[in-house]
């Protein structure tokens, strides 16, 4: 029991990384990018590639980051320039890296198992592993916070809030568009190559309803824990993906559940983690309404248009 | 200076739905001007706006700062040289963005934006002691978020932000038509300041004819994507609203029609 916790939460911070990312384009650009279950595999797939042909694990985990800046970036621009709908840009990179993620390979899938990985040295014991995970994605979160607020940062936040506005200053938020999309995929293909490290091999179907668990990290750690500012929003998203990790472990517990009922369980996660607050606020301002007319009612007519 | 020469503007080109936006207008603003913008519905007032600022581009015709064929760049390279202020107050600021950092982007209008840090300990007096200038005591939220702020407020803040690098063309566009009067005189007040301490040459739409007479020291008026009329400073001065509107009649020969129009 107290070992698959462990486990859900080393994962978690591996995970966490990817939820970064997809916290970059659904919250910060106000992007949906679907790209993110092509690139983890991307991620997966170049680290895996470059550990079997002798590359340092650091290397490997670096072309990685690169590859998921590539696909993020392809995906900005058929938005941005090719003016493609943001979903339809991020599915038609989704399915076009597929192909591409075997031709990395040369096939489906690739072991490395036993191989030196950035993080054999560190697997055991548990405690350790955690630690140095959780160091290792606080850094990631605390670069990616003081990213945010560089005037660059600003910029990129603006293009999601108002890019009416950001344009009018000076901000060509294509090219904003273009940087976040792919600083996004740039982390969840870290994420990939990790989890490949960590696990022993990559798949072509490693990514497959990642944007899901990210959206769900992002959804439970906001709910949790608030988003009142980007260094809160961030630190949530990476406590958000433990806790969804640790969820799914004690939902594998329980005996009526398989492990190939996992998706299932992470798409009722987030659609109740979206019906829920919508629910709650709709009866929340209807009662105040409610409450407010009552209270309005009971003020006899006499300080009529009195408030400015 | 601001030229528009010859400049034409069409919607829906070749469809059943096409409209003359533009039709040939050509406008001089000399530095240091305030010219107020009046006009009937669908006059092209707001094109006006968008041709200047880059939203959009002419069909034909050029437009030019300081001499410079402008017409190509687009919106985010003019924005250098154009400050602007939107009649939606939503539309000046980021909401969920606080308002030292909305300030931070207007600070780097037109720049390059890199990886130094947006709200500096520097910047933050900065914003302070011009946001002071607003009298409304924003300075003393600085990291509060844009969005819970009242419309008035906002709009305060816009307009500050589209002024305070001092940019060499204001752009406003019908910017207090959305608010409610005490929050539209305060706006235009802090307007009028802005624009005569910094001495702004300015291009501000608006639908309240007695604003148009009282505020700057130059009137254009616009019918049907041409500008028809174009009153200076000293016969400006002693206008009144009755007067404007027979000029408009006659001219036009018609009503000016608007119906949001105010008139004083």
């Amino acid at each position: 029991m107290l070992d698959s916790i462990y486990g859900a939460i080393a994962l978690g911070l591996i995970y966490a990384l990817m939820a970064l990312g997809v916290y970059i384009t659904f919250r910060i650009l106000d992007f949906p990018d679907l790209t993110v279950d092509g690139s983890f595999a991307t991620g997966g797939a170049i680290a895996a590639v470059m550990i079997t042909q002798g590359y340092s694990p650091w290397l490997a985990t670096l072309g990685a980051f690169v590859g998921g800046l590539a696909a993020g970036a392809c995906t900005g621009l058929l938005h941005t320039k090719g003016k493609i709908n943001g979903l339809l840009a991020g599915i038609l990179m989704m399915i076009a890296l597929y192909s591409i993620n075997i031709r990395i390979m040369g096939k489906p899938n690739v072991s490395i198992v036993n191989m030196d990985t950035l993080l054999s040295p560190i697997a055991k014991p548990i405690g350790l592993f955690i630690l140095v995970l959780l160091v290792a994605v606080l850094i990631v979160k605390l670069l990616l916070d003081a990213f945010l607020h560089t005037d660059l940062g600003l910029a990129l936040r603006a293009t999601g809030d108002n890019s009416k506005m950001i344009r009018s200053l000076g901000s060509n938020t294509d090219t904003t568009t273009v940087i976040g999309i792919s600083l996004s995929n740039g982390l969840v293909a870290v994420s990939g190559a990790l989890i490949a490290q960590q696990g022993g091999f990559a798949d072509s179907t490693m990514g497959v309803g990642m944007i899901v668990i990210g959206l769900a990290s992002v959804i439970i750690g906001e709910a949790i824990f608030g988003a009142r500012t980007v260094i809160i929003a961030t630190l949530a998203v990476v406590m958000g993906s433990i806790v969804y990790r640790i969820v799914i472990a004690l939902a594998l517990r329980v005996e009526l559940l398989e492990a190939s009922d996992l998706k299932m369980i992470t798409a009722l996660i987030v659609i109740i983690a979206l019906v829920v607050p919508t629910v709650r606020r709709t009866y929340k301002q209807r009662s105040l309404a409610r409450k407010r007319s009552a209270e309005l009612l009971a003020i006899p007519a006499m300080d009529k248009g009195g408030k400015s | 200076m601001l030229e528009l020469k010859n400049v034409s503007k069409l919607f829906n080109p070749g469809t059943p739905d096409e409209k003359v936006a533009l039709m040939n207008a050509n406008l001089t603003c000399n530095s240091g001007e305030f010219i107020t913008v009046i006009g009937s519905n669908g006059a092209g007032k707001s094109t006006l706006m968008n041709i200047i600022s880059g939203v959009m581009k002419p069909d034909i015709g050029e437009v030019r700062i300081e001499g410079n064929a402008i017409q190509q760049l687009p919106e985010y390279e003019r924005s250098r040289w154009i400050g602007r202020v939107f009649q939606d107050p939503m539309a000046g600021t980021a909401p969920r963005m606080s308002i030292e950092e909305n300030l931070a982007m207007a600070y780097k209008r037109g720049q390059k934006r890199g990886f130094s840090l947006g709200v500096t300990s520097a910047k933050r007096m900065l914003f302070h002691e011009q946001l002071q200038r607003l009298g409304i005591g924003l300075e003393n939220r600085l990291s509060a978020k844009v969005g819970l702020l009242s419309g008035g407020e906002r709009q305060a803040l816009s307009l500050l932000m589209a002024t305070f690098t001092k940019p060499q063309i204001l752009l406003l566009d019908e910017h207090t038509a959305a608010l409610d009067p005490a929050r539209a005189e305060l706006i235009t007040r802090l307007t009028e300041e802005i624009v005569r301490e910094m001495k702004l040459t300015t291009l501000m739409v608006t639908h309240n004819m007695e604003q148009a007479i009282r505020l700057g020291n130059r009137l254009i008026m616009m019918d049907k994507g041409k500008i028809i009329l174009d009153i200076p400073h000293d016969r400006k001065k002693n206008l009144t609203v009755s007067q404007l509107l027979g000029e408009f009649q006659q001219i036009s020969g018609q009503q000016l029609a608007d119906d949001r129009i105010v008139l004083g």
